[in-house]
């Protein structure tokens, strides 16, 4: 694996393997030493055109614990905002010694055509681009929800699917990679995806996609689901009116004191409500919601770090000589 | 031309396999004067199926060895110092007994010794969970070809090959029909390979 831009064209295969590796990461963060050598002495650049703390933190601690040399970069008072274009600031990145570029920009598409211009050779790993996608977020909102159902089952997660698990994914469609991307990786993985929003919100030839879509957020608890993802309300990128104020996004949409009490009578015993952060209380969830044991949060926080190393740990393996039988005794031409 | 691999040489029998793992728990008493302190870890994957038939043998030589709470695997993918020529592996899970190996005298178990690459990071791995009084190792096979000055202290069978040939051993508790393959009996054999497409084609062993 070279690059991880989107989670659309990832293999169930990739997949499991991704979560199989973050499973053995997110032991290290359990014992005393939380650092592995795997990537000592490669540099990771995090590459932000556009504002970010969680996602950018949550992939410097994960560099940093495979022992990576992290360089953190933002589009904010730096050549970027001087006028310096993508292809010269990755080149120059590239020059330092960076040999991923972890990258988040605003374009839709943009970690793809940067992995794809021959601009560079480092591997490019998608931190959100625009509204298309957010993999890593997909992959531990994945991760958390199959520790979920092993829990249920009684089993180990290793290896693994998400099969007939039922997700509620509620809220700004239009705008969210993060809805996009786990959209396409729960689905691989064997889930069932509804999306609940205001027409206004939700993207036009949203019918082709392998999903049901529910214009009644109540519905779509009634029919108790597994677990319930509230989506942010992206105000910075609302520029038109899409719902008419907060109060009535809030009494349709939002995950209210009384849907959370309808969730628990209506919803699997165990259902989980889950939000990738950070969390408008009031907005799209109420506090009650916000502090229930079913939400998943702080979990998806640890997670991530732990599918982010394994990501890290993916891609910048067998960078040397890609195609090299792995299992050949090569050892001799090493020292 | 590709040289096919020609057919595999059987040097260690089931049987053969048993008393030698036999001997090596002797042994590992007889160095340690009995079981205390005895921690035994296999490394993934064939190590980890040996491991747990050295606990079971030390725990019938000595009742007051207690296998299940001395025995656990250790995980030495991330620790590799290959990982940038290979391809990427997924790493296996580290499984440690529940009292640690602080002050325990830790046996590591593997299939095949070869450059000892392998060992290196398995001791830069127990490293990072704990420090132990000791470590010993125990192999099956030992074929030759150190690149490092690393030896095993207990050792099922020494097997002095060339590096045209692979060492494969086959055990119930992954190769048989509980595992992944359709092996019926535990056994080492050695295979002449002439070029590295015959290892892939043939598939893992020695690594």
């Amino acid at each position: 694996m070279k690059h991880l831009l989107s989670t659309q064209d990832l293999s169930l295969a990739d997949a499991l393997r991704i979560l199989d590796t973050a499973e053995e990461m997110s032991a290290v963060s359990g014992r005393e030493v939380k650092k592995l050598p795997a990537l000592r002495g490669r540099t990771v650049v995090n590459l932000f055109l556009e504002d970010s703390t969680r996602t950018r933190i949550s992939f410097e601690a994960a560099a940093k614990r495979l022992s990576a040399d992290v360089i953190n970069f933002s589009g904010k008072g730096s050549s970027v905002s001087k006028g310096e274009s993508l292809k010269d600031t990755v080149q120059t990145l590239e020059a330092i010694g960076a040999d991923a570029i972890v990258m988040r920009h605003w374009g839709s598409g943009a970690a793809a055509q940067l992995a794809g211009s021959g601009w560079i050779s480092s591997s490019v790993v998608n931190a959100g681009d625009g509204t298309h996608e957010h993999p890593t977020q997909a992959l531990l909102d994945a991760l958390t929800l199959r520790r979920h159902l092993a829990r249920r089952n009684g089993t180990g997660p290793r290896g693994t699917d998400l099969a007939g698990m039922r997700v509620v994914i509620v809220g700004d469609i239009l705008h969210s990679r993060v809805a996009r991307s786990n959209l396409w990786l729960l689905t691989t993985l064997g889930a069932e995806v509804t999306l609940a929003a205001p027409p206004t919100l939700m993207p036009v030839g949203v019918e082709q996609w392998p999903c049901r879509v529910t214009y009644s957020l109540d519905d779509a608890i009634a029919a108790g689901p597994d677990a319930v993802m509230m989506l942010r309300v992206q105000s910075e990128r609302m520029h038109e009116a899409f719902f008419p104020s907060a109060a009535e996004y809030t009494r349709s949409w939002g995950l209210t004191d009384d849907r959370l009490a309808l969730l628990e009578s209506a919803g699997a015993p165990d259902a989980v409500i889950m939000h990738p952060g950070p969390m408008n209380r009031g907005l799209e969830i109420s506090a009650a919601a916000a502090d229930s044991v079913r939400n998943t949060a702080l979990e998806q926080v640890a997670n991530g770090v732990s599918v982010r190393m394994a990501v890290l740990y993916l891609v910048l393996s067998g960078t040397d000589h890609a195609g090299t039988p792995a299992l050949v005794p090569t050892a001799r031409q090493e020292a | 031309m590709q040289a096919e691999p020609r057919a595999a040489r059987t040097v260690l029998s089931a049987s053969d396999i048993d008393r030698a793992l036999t001997r090596i728990a002797h042994e590992i008493l007889e160095a340690n004067r009995g079981p205390e302190g005895i921690v035994v870890l296999g490394i993934p994957r064939r190590g980890v199926p040996l491991a747990e038939r050295i606990a079971a043998k030390l725990e019938r030589i000595e009742p007051g060895f207690d296998a299940s709470a001395a025995t656990g695997q250790l995980d030495v993918t991330l620790y590799r110092d290959d990982l940038r020529r290979s391809t990427a592996r997924t790493p296996a899970p580290t499984r440690l007994p529940d009292s640690g190996i602080d002050g325990a005298v830790v046996v590591l178990v593997d299939d095949v010794l070869f450059s000892g690459r392998t060992i290196r990071a398995a001791l830069d791995a127990l490293n990072d969970v704990g420090r132990p009084a000791a470590v010993r190792l125990a192999v099956l096979v030992d074929r030759g070809h150190r690149e490092l000055p690393i030896r095993a202290d207990f050792v099922g069978k020494n097997l002095p090959t060339s590096t045209a040939e692979r060492v494969q051993v086959r055990l119930l508790e992954i190769d048989g029909p509980a595992g992944t393959g359709e092996v019926t009996e535990d056994a080492v054999a050695i295979t002449d390979i002439t070029d590295a497409a015959a290892v892939t084609a043939a598939g893992e062993g020695t690594r």
